[in-house]
């Protein structure tokens, strides 16, 4: 793995105090976000991808909640034994997060322009009126038309692709080394998601924040991400640049992944190939490979004892006893 | 907003002919009538009532009788008491000033203490501070007030003394500021003690409602510190049913709290009211009931407006 990683994630685990025990949801899961990289966080629903974003910001409530790591290290520091005044000062100033909904995540009572404001006085120290000024530039950065009148505005009075491009100037607003992008194209309609990753990259370019982009559609990944990392039950079971992954992916569920995509050429097919079996709940997890169970080429030791994520190749990881393209 | 108001207002109107409609139809359909009086005194001939009847219009059909009393509560107009023959209005608005008084003070006291526990039990939701303040509220709200009432009459007024055990004032202190507050505090307490387990409820459950939303997770993420998340992006979204519920307090501030007001002898409306029941005093009645509408009306215009101006998607 590459040194000049601006977060770097070491075993973090994220589980459930549950009536007679507890649910481990994320389990033991390490990688590394490069400065300036889009690292794309991809697996179905229940994976466990949200949950580490919000373990990673400490958003999560804690109880019930509990996760632990080995380490969790941004720029130098142990986030997870960070104070929280601490950890509070970097959040929305290096540390930034956009979410899933951007119908509810603005606050509808306050109007969007003091929404903005609020990370601007709280950690750049700008009095009001600096403020609006970097609000109302932020406002036409992230390509909203007439920014005074949407300042002015309230979060109703927007549509959805309008709110999340909020969502990204606030997140945006204090040039975070890293944006932790939670499925935020998956409640918009396509050619807005579009326009959103579009906006994501250029932003990028311009202030060199790494993203960790989390979704379950592999169109995403494909259109935004640099490096992919594949979940399924709660582990990481692959990564790589996205150009080889994508061409040649050595996890037998990622492969199944990639064909699972709806193509329109692909006419001779009459169905759609899909991986057989469901996703273990969590908690349910068999001893060796959490996929070993839907595995076409799952061996003995596949059952009995479980792969870790061990380098291969140029750039790339693989959980896997049998890669696939190996 | 000027228009959100003036339509609110417009839909007051008919609201308040409604409730005249039933005030005045439940009153007509009580047993007795407002000849009850005159009939159980036995110096008064039948003749006479007969007059009486004439003289008061209650010959005549209902719908007549309806707008002849509906005209004149418009113009100002509620009629005389029988017993002394006063005004009706007077009457009321005589009582309103210590009705405003006990009310107020309960009212505010309640909500600001009760608001207080409410939202502390929110955020430190399942302390040992909530379940307190739960399972006080459950007490509080489970004893009827009038014997909270004699309670606090015989510990503080009878067993300890401190205490007035009712009226407004002693004889010849009517000017006394302290002797009022003196006179004032049991009935604040009393009255005050259930309000406010109502309110720490709701402001608990609107609080922890609130707490749970996205954009509170996004003021966190912002890296907004507890009391800027707390007062910018919870209150004002916790407020709103509060609002709704202070609307349905506030005629409550002006008709008063019967039971309290009885047993604290306080001269108030509230107390006008159970005069009026027991004495048949038919004008005293149907006045109370109206200008206890008319507040429950303006309560809600108020709580609407109130809304409206917090809440900018209300006021379309």
């Amino acid at each position: 793995m590459s040194t000049d990683a601006v977060l770097r994630v070491r075993n973090l685990s994220v589980g459930f105090r549950i009536p007679g025990g507890s649910m481990q949801a994320v389990d033991a899961i390490s990688f590394d976000l490069r400065h300036g990289e889009t690292l794309g966080l991809v697996g179905e629903s229940g994976s466990g991808k949200t949950l580490t974003s919000l373990a990673l910001l400490r958003l999560l409530e804690s109880p019930p909640a509990e996760f632990s790591a080995d380490h969790v290290t941004f720029e130098g520091r142990d986030l997870q034994s960070l104070p929280e005044a601490e950890m509070a000062d970097l959040r929305g100033a290096r540390l930034s997060m956009i979410f899933q909904e951007p119908m509810t995540s603005l606050n509808p009572l306050m109007s969007i322009g003091r929404q903005i404001d609020e990370p601007l006085v709280r950690h750049l120290g700008l009095n009001h009126r600096a403020a609006r000024h970097r609000t109302l530039e932020l406002l036409a950065r992230v390509g909203i038309p007439r920014p005074e009148a949407a300042a002015q505005s309230y979060p109703h009075q927007l549509s959805g692709g309008m709110r999340q491009r909020v969502m990204i100037a606030i997140a945006l607003a204090c040039r975070p080394a890293v944006l932790i992008a939670d499925e935020p194209t998956t409640a918009l309609d396509v050619t807005i998601q579009a326009q959103i990753l579009e906006l994501l990259r250029e932003l990028q370019d311009e202030l060199g924040t790494a993203i960790l982009l989390i979704t379950h559609d592999l169109a995403v990944i494909a259109e935004a991400a640099h490096r992919v990392a594949v979940m399924y039950a709660g582990r990481i079971v692959e990564t790589g640049p996205v150009a080889q992954l994508f061409r040649a992916p050595l996890h037998p569920y990622t492969e199944g992944l990639l064909r699972s995509i709806p193509r329109i050429a692909r006419i001779r097919e009459a169905e759609l190939p899909e991986i057989p079996g469901v996703v273990p709940a969590p908690g349910t997890l068999p001893p060796g490979c959490a996929f070993a169970a839907r595995c076409a080429f799952a061996a003995p030791k596949c059952i009995a004892e479980r792969p870790t994520l061990a380098p291969t190749g140029t750039d790339r990881e693989v959980a896997c006893w049998n890669p696939r393209n190996g | 907003m000027l228009g959100f108001i003036f339509r609110r207002v417009l839909q007051s109107i008919p609201l308040l002919i409604g409730v005249s409609i039933i005030g005045f139809a439940l009153m007509h359909l009580a047993p007795g009538g407002p000849l009850a009086v005159y009939t159980l005194n036995p110096t008064i001939t039948n003749q006479d009532i007969e007059r009486i009847r004439i003289v008061l219009g209650l010959d005549q059909p209902i719908h007549i009788q309806y707008i002849k009393w509906a005209t004149g509560m418009f113009t100002g107009n509620w009629g005389y008491t029988f017993f002394g023959g006063r005004p009706v209005l007077w009457v009321i608005l005589e009582r309103m000033p210590a009705t405003f008084l006990l009310m107020g003070s309960a009212l505010s006291l309640a909500m600001m203490i009760g608001c207080s526990v409410g939202v502390l039990g929110a955020v430190r939701r399942y302390s040992v501070f909530d379940m307190l303040a739960t399972s006080g509220a459950m007490v509080a709200l489970s004893f009827p007030t009038f014997w909270f009432g004699l309670m606090a009459i015989y510990a503080f007024a009878i067993k300890l003394g401190w205490l007035p055990s009712g009226g407004m004032y002693e004889l010849g202190e009517e000017d006394n500021i302290i002797d009022l507050l003196r006179h004032l505090v049991l009935p604040v307490m009393v009255l005050s003690l259930v309000i406010m387990a109502v309110w720490s409820r709701y402001a608990r459950s609107a609080f922890l409602e609130v707490m749970h939303q996205d954009y509170m997770r996004t003021a966190k993420a912002k890296g907004l510190r507890a009391p800027a998340r707390l007062w910018r992006h919870a209150f004002p979204n916790a407020l709103k049913p509060l609002i709704a519920l202070l609307g349905i307090e506030l005629p409550a501030l002006f008709s008063g709290a019967l039971v309290t007001e009885t047993i604290f002898g306080w001269p108030g409306m509230g107390r006008l009211f159970v005069d009026a029941l027991n004495m048949k005093e038919y004008p005293s009645l149907m006045g109370m009931i109206m200008f206890t509408a008319l507040f429950v009306i303006v309560g809600n215009l108020v709580a609407d407006v109130l809304i409206a101006i917090i809440d900018p998607r209300v006021r379309l």
